[in-house]
């Protein structure tokens, strides 16, 4: 007797589609947790690039030249059209801009915790542009080639902008080291606090991520935290030291064998600790995002009567 | 103040004089040139695009993806639509 083949039920469907490497785009049949799992990871990536201007914007005014000045409102400019482009990819996923800037303020909604650290220094928009966007970097390339079209189309947008904000930290760093014994100084000041909550920005180790091995299933991750994180380290490494810097890691040393880099524990009581809220900053961003929200709330209202009030008066026009 | 949100826009860039406006992506805005300048400031930031066309999203029409199999079959089934289809002699010049 022939035993029967069942038809493929659409989770079926869909996951070979996503093992063919075959984009989901909006209107295409998706398992709920596929959507929700996206809304969350999309528009977390997307308030981190708002929230991500702000310690940035820190500086523009005390910028130490007009060229610097230039450099660094391009940039954060940048950072708020990634945030634009990420938020529309998630609307397409049936969520609307309303709900996830809500989500933001209300604290529901998590970003980065990177920039939950305080920028103190002009050295620092060194260290967040060669580590920070560095990172950034090594976590959004692979997403271009992630299963969702409107992600991966987003991210391929992002990734063109994102390398002059690495160069433009790295020349900051390289002049600072070029400079002065305190230049120099400050330099290192600024990597050593940056270089232990950069490697944070990876997420947690394999072991405590949990929903890795679903979302790797669903191609919205190609590469695990750890992966990344040793990836990162490997690369920054070779750069400190043609800096003369000293990465603050006792541990950090190559390993012929591996042909890596051994590197110390992060500290993940931190990591959780500014996750849940009690970061240096979490209140003070949070509180500068809500603000700037309310206070611009007349603005989108006005435009909006303004836009209603003028076809109105088209419509007159075109029925006279 | 929610149902306050702007519409939504898709936006369609030309990149160079003489080829296509393809979209980009979409943003909000209250009305259209509102939407033409933030799409300016949103996808041209490095010379992308020598025109911008806006259309609220709302006005596209879009074929269903449930039905695209039976939707596009009927162009499946006609190889004889492509010039390789055809055996030209070795000899045929120019064709
Ligand atoms: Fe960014
Ligand atoms: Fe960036």
């Amino acid at each position: 007797m022939e035993t029967p083949t069942l038809a493929p039920t659409p989770e079926e469907q869909f996951q070979a589609r996503i093992d063919a490497d075959v984009r989901i785009e909006p209107k295409d049949w998706m398992p709920d947790a596929y959507r929700k799992t996206l809304i969350r990871q999309i528009s977390q990536h997307a308030h981190s690039e708002l929230v991500g201007m702000l310690p940035e914007g820190n500086w523009i005014t005390r910028a130490p030249s007009l060229r610097r000045k230039s450099i660094l409102l391009a940039k954060v400019q940048d950072e708020a059209g990634h945030g634009l482009y990420l938020y529309s990819a998630a609307e397409t996923l049936g969520t609307t801009r309303d709900q996830m800037l809500a989500d933001l303020h209300s604290g529901k909604a998590k970003y980065s915790s990177i920039f939950n650290y305080p920028t103190l220094s002009w050295a620092d928009m060194g260290c967040v542009g060669w580590l920070v966007d560095g990172a950034a970097i090594l976590n959004q390339v692979p997403l271009c080639r992630t299963s969702y079209g409107p992600y991966a189309r987003a991210m391929v947008r992002v990734c063109k902008e994102e390398s002059f904000h690495q160069r433009q930290g790295f020349e900051v760093m390289q002049t600072l080291c070029e400079g002065s014994a305190v230049q120099k100084e400050m330099a290192q000041e600024s990597l050593n606090r940056w270089w232990w909550p950069t490697l944070m920005m990876f997420g947690p180790a394999d072991d405590a991520s949990p929903n890795t091995e679903q979302s790797m299933k669903w191609r919205i991750k190609r590469f695990t935290n750890d992966e990344l994180r040793q990836k990162f380290v490997d690369m920054m490494v070779p750069q400190a030291e043609f800096l003369g810097l000293t990465v603050p890691d006792e541990k950090l040393k190559w390993n012929e064998a591996r042909q890596a880099y051994d590197f110390g524990e992060v500290n993940w009581d931190e990591f959780w600790s500014v996750v849940k809220g009690n970061g240096m900053c979490n209140h003070e961003r949070l509180q500068a995002r809500v603000q700037a929200h309310e206070e611009g709330a007349w603005v989108r209202e006005a435009a909006l009567a303004h836009a209603e009030k003028r076809q109105a008066r088209e419509a007159v026009a075109v029925a006279a | 103040m929610n149902n306050s949100e702007w519409p939504l826009w898709e936006v369609f860039i030309r990149s160079k004089q003489g080829l296509d406006h393809k979209h980009v992506g979409s943003l909000h805005a209250a009305d259209a040139a509102m939407a033409v300048q933030n799409a300016r400031d949103v996808y041209t930031r490095r010379l992308e695009g020598v025109s911008i066309w806006v259309v609220e999203s709302k006005h596209i029409h879009a074929s269903n993806p449930d039905e695209a199999a039976e939707f596009f079959d009927p162009a499946a089934d006609k190889v004889y639509r492509h010039p390789t289809f055809y055996d030209v002699p070795d000899s045929i010049k120019h064709m």
